[in-house]
């Protein structure tokens, strides 16, 4: 019987409590973050490219960035959900890179990305309320 | 089952290979631009004229050039990365494959054309 992948990582994520299944459940739980945040940030994607053609076609400059983000409660909040995305799946997607093309792999690697992940959401959450205050 | 771990040369004759590189070097390349424009933005309000000399800097042909690219790239890795949702949540492979690497390369024209008319 072939199983979806969906199936495999539902089953694998569900057999909770086996020492022994602790990779492979930690790799399912990976698995799962990095295609949750997919579909948030297809969403945030979609907003922001319509948003660059806008932002283009209006002039870009910071007064008019400051303005647009300042117009309405709703940016700062749009923003701190999309960054907190892409500070999830960028990290995740260079471990797989990490992995399959250089070979690294392990704590260090991983500690390297949690680093990286902490730095992208601090850098990005700090330009929000920069551009909101 | 063996891992399908380096790739087989004889599936790099498919679309779905490139679509698969589009999609790592797309990643790869937002990845590492994200802490670019963070920095960048971070200075809008406290020091716009950090931002508008940075914003004077991309108008150079060859910066606008990779900023178009970066565009394009955008527009690739969320159109590649909903055709991965399609095919692994709503198992649309074998006869839709092509059919869906196509239209997430037509999309991805789509936007790029646009953006380049709008600039």
């Amino acid at each position: 019987m072939t199983e979806s992948p969906s199936e495999v990582i539902a089953a694998r994520v569900q057999g909770a409590g086996d020492v022994r299944a602790r990779p492979a459940r930690a790799a399912a739980w990976r698995f799962l973050l990095q295609r949750a945040t997919a579909a948030v940030l297809a969403l945030c994607v979609v907003v922001h490219l319509a948003t660059i053609i806008y932002a283009v076609r209006q002039g870009l400059s910071a007064e008019a960035i400051v303005a647009r983000v300042q117009s309405n409660s709703a940016w700062p909040a749009f923003y701190a959900v999309f960054v907190a995305a892409a500070a999830i799946h960028a990290p995740l997607g260079l471990r797989a890179i990490a992995d399959e093309w250089l070979g690294l792999r392990g704590r260090r690697t991983d500690v390297v990305l949690a680093v990286f992940a902490l730095g992208l959401l601090a850098g990005g959450l700090y330009a929000v309320e920069s551009l909101a205050r | 089952m063996t891992p399908l771990r380096g790739n087989d040369f004889r599936s790099r004759g498919h679309a779905a290979y490139w679509a698969f590189v589009v999609h790592r070097v797309s990643g790869i390349a937002l990845t590492l631009f994200l802490p670019l424009h963070f920095f960048a933005l971070s200075h809008a309000l406290s020091r716009p004229a950090v931002l508008d000399d940075f914003l004077a800097w991309t108008r150079n042909p060859l910066v606008k050039l990779a900023e178009t690219l970066l565009v394009v790239a955008l527009a690739a890795h969320l159109a590649g990365g909903v055709r991965l949702l399609f095919v692994e949540f709503v198992g649309w492979r074998r006869e839709w494959q092509k059919t869906v690497l196509a239209i997430a390369a037509a999309a991805t024209l789509a936007y790029a054309l646009l953006f380049a008319l709008s600039g």
